[in-house]
This record gives structure tokens, sequence and C-alpha cells, in this order.
């Protein structure tokens, strides 16, 4: 849900990174981080568990210029991703403007894809939003790896609605950027319609 | 999908009022008033020292929690919480179903007080915040983005 403060000319949206376990959400943000200006980014804040698997969530502040001399500003967040913190997962998807599936290609993890899809599905339901509405992209990270799926295949399985899809390995930034770029250009042509 | 927030220069300075009467009154370090999805909307007293946006966002995170909690527990939610440190402590009320008030004190303040001042504010940003939802849904308020065009949008992702 975004904030639009007429005061001190700035809108607020908040970004949603989405995806099963060991994904690579937390790492889309990290890159983000690494390669923004200082001054177009707050502190990136991870709440983790001791082997640094995200327990609560992960949040990013940036800066992406002007409109029309509002100052946008994005919130990226990402979830969970392991099965058992659903009810953690529920929690940020409260108020999102955005989503950002983050797919991870290997075959072994299909089954684990396909099943954070449909569980993002019905957290987005429960707290009144579209999975087909809502301003979506999807991205299928690490194609660096040697046992990966097809993105014909990936994109059958997991993007039948054919949002825009981002091929991504997430540590070198190879597609991070292209995602949040479109995701936030989804939010902004949305707020524009008056979503 | 919920319409977002939106703030006008009018309610913002009544609520930036009520926030720099709060902090004096309460004898508070900083309050400031996060909305409940983790966006800050207004900061008062001691606060160019800390990190405000990363407070709102973990204040969000928490006042979600706990709610997630209440509702385990057959409660709809905490409306207040307190925590104690060595120091600073820090009160948050749930205002309006809508935004979270935070109030962070040391010892020359005490928790009594900082509920009673806490209480008298949370009920005038209440009618602001009622208001501004009104203001909001009223016929003919139309999104405050639409004359923005898709070469705006391009334009920021040009660079």
């Amino acid at each position: 849900m975004s904030f639009i403060n007429y005061s001190s000319r700035e809108i607020n949206c908040k970004i949603v990174y989405y995806g099963p376990g060991l994904c690579g959400k937390t790492t889309n943000l990290q890159y983000v981080y690494a390669k923004t200006a200082p001054e177009a980014k707050g502190k990136m804040i991870s709440l983790a568990t001791e082997t640094e698997r995200t327990l609560f969530f992960d949040f990013l502040p940036l800066s992406l210029g002007e409109i029309r001399g509002f100052k946008t500003r994005f919130h990226l967040y990402t979830v969970p991703g392991q099965v058992f913190y659903d009810a953690s997962r529920k929690l940020i998807l409260k108020g999102v403007d955005g989503v950002v599936f983050v797919a991870d290609s290997q075959i072994e993890r299909m089954e684990a894809n396909l099943e954070s899809v449909e569980n993002l599905r019905v957290n987005l339901a429960e707290q009144g939003y579209d999975l087909n509405r809502i301003p979506y992209v999807v991205q299928y990270n690490k194609r660096d790896l040697p046992n990966v799926a097809t993105v014909e295949e990936l994109h059958r399985l997991i993007n039948p609605r054919s949002v825009p899809e981002y091929q991504a390995v997430a540590p070198t930034g190879v597609g991070v950027f292209d995602t949040l770029k479109a995701v936030a250009k989804l939010v902004l042509t949305e707020l524009k319609r008056g979503g | 999908m919920n319409p977002g927030l939106v703030m006008y220069e009018d309610e913002f300075r009544q609520i930036s009022g009520i926030c720099d009467r709060l902090t004096r009154d309460a004898n508070a370090k900083v309050v400031f008033l996060v909305d409940k999805n983790g966006q800050l909307i207004a900061a008062s007293g001691q606060a160019q020292n800390l990190d405000t946006t990363s407070l709102a966002s973990l204040t969000a995170g928490n006042v979600a929690a706990m709610g997630g909690l209440a509702k385990l527990i057959g409660e709809k939610e905490f409306p207040n919480q307190f925590h104690e440190g060595e120091h600073e402590s820090l009160h948050m009320s749930i205002v309006g179903g809508r935004v979270v008030l935070v109030v962070i004190f040391d010892a020359k303040s005490s928790l009594g007080l900082v509920r009673l001042r806490v209480k008298k504010a949370g009920e005038e940003l209440g009618r602001v915040f009622e208001a501004l939802s009104q203001k909001q849904a009223a016929p003919g308020a139309q999104s405050p983005f639409a004359e923005i065009t898709d070469d705006d949008i391009d334009n920021l992702f040009s660079g």
C-alpha cells in the first residue's frame, strides 16, 4: 500500500521478494545494496538466524529519483522462504504494492517453486490481493548452475500469466536490476491508474 | 486493492503538532508515527541521530508479529506494548487501527506519564486520521498520481 506524502513530496512503495528457501531473495537485495550509491539507499536490515537464513525479513530502503517533484522511495522486503515460516510470510505481504517471485532454476527445486507460488497466491488472497492483478514479475535465478530447467519449462510452470520474466545470477548481479526496475515500473503504472 | 495512504499539508501539520506536544508533555526523547506497513509518517524530538526508516520498518514488523500472536490466543491485537531497556524504553500504541505511535523515553520520564499522554495524543491523532481517510474517500478525490505520464515513469529508469 503506497504512501503519498504531499508535505514532504514523497511517494513510498513496498516491494516484496517471494520464493522458496535458498532461491536467492536475500542475495538479490544484497546485490542491489552493494551496487547502489550511498545517497540513494538506507541501511539494509536482515533479521536472520545464526546460520544466515532469513528469520523474519530483510529490508532495504531505496530512492529511485524524482517524478514531477515527488521523490520516489521503494522499500524492498524479502520473506523467509522456509516452509514453516508461513505466519511471518503473511505478515510481510501486508500493504505490498508489487511482488517479485524469485524461482530457483534447478530442476530439483521445481516442486518447491510451485509450492511457493501457490503459497504466495493464498497468502496474498488472505490480505485481499489477487496475484493475477497485483504488479508482479518473475525471476529465474541461478542460471549459472549446471542442472537448470529450460526457460520455456520454467515459463510454462511458473509464469502462465506471462508477466515480465528475467533470467538471473543474483550473486554476480545478472538480471537483478532488470527485475527490480520492471516491478518498480509496474508499481508506478498501477499508482498512475489509481490502484 | 486497498487505496494507499495519502498525506496532505494540513493534516501533516496537525500530526506534527500533536507529536511535538506529546514529546514535551511526556518528557520523551523521540516520538514517531509509523504506518502499519512500515512507512514513517512523522518524527519529533531528538530524531536526527536515529535511523528513522529502519525504526519504522522494524516497528511495523514488531506490531505485525505481535498482532499475529494476539490472534493466536484469541485477541484482536495488542494495542499497547512496552519494552524496557537499561537506559531507554519504548512504548508503542496502535492508533485508529492503522498507525503506530512510538515513544522513546529515558529516566527523565516514566511509563505512567507516557501512557497517560499517549492516550490523549492517540485520541487526537485518531480524529486526524479519520478525517484523512474521509478526505481520501470523498467523491472526486482522484489518484494524486493520475497526471503522471508513461514517459515520466520511463525517464526514471533511463539513467
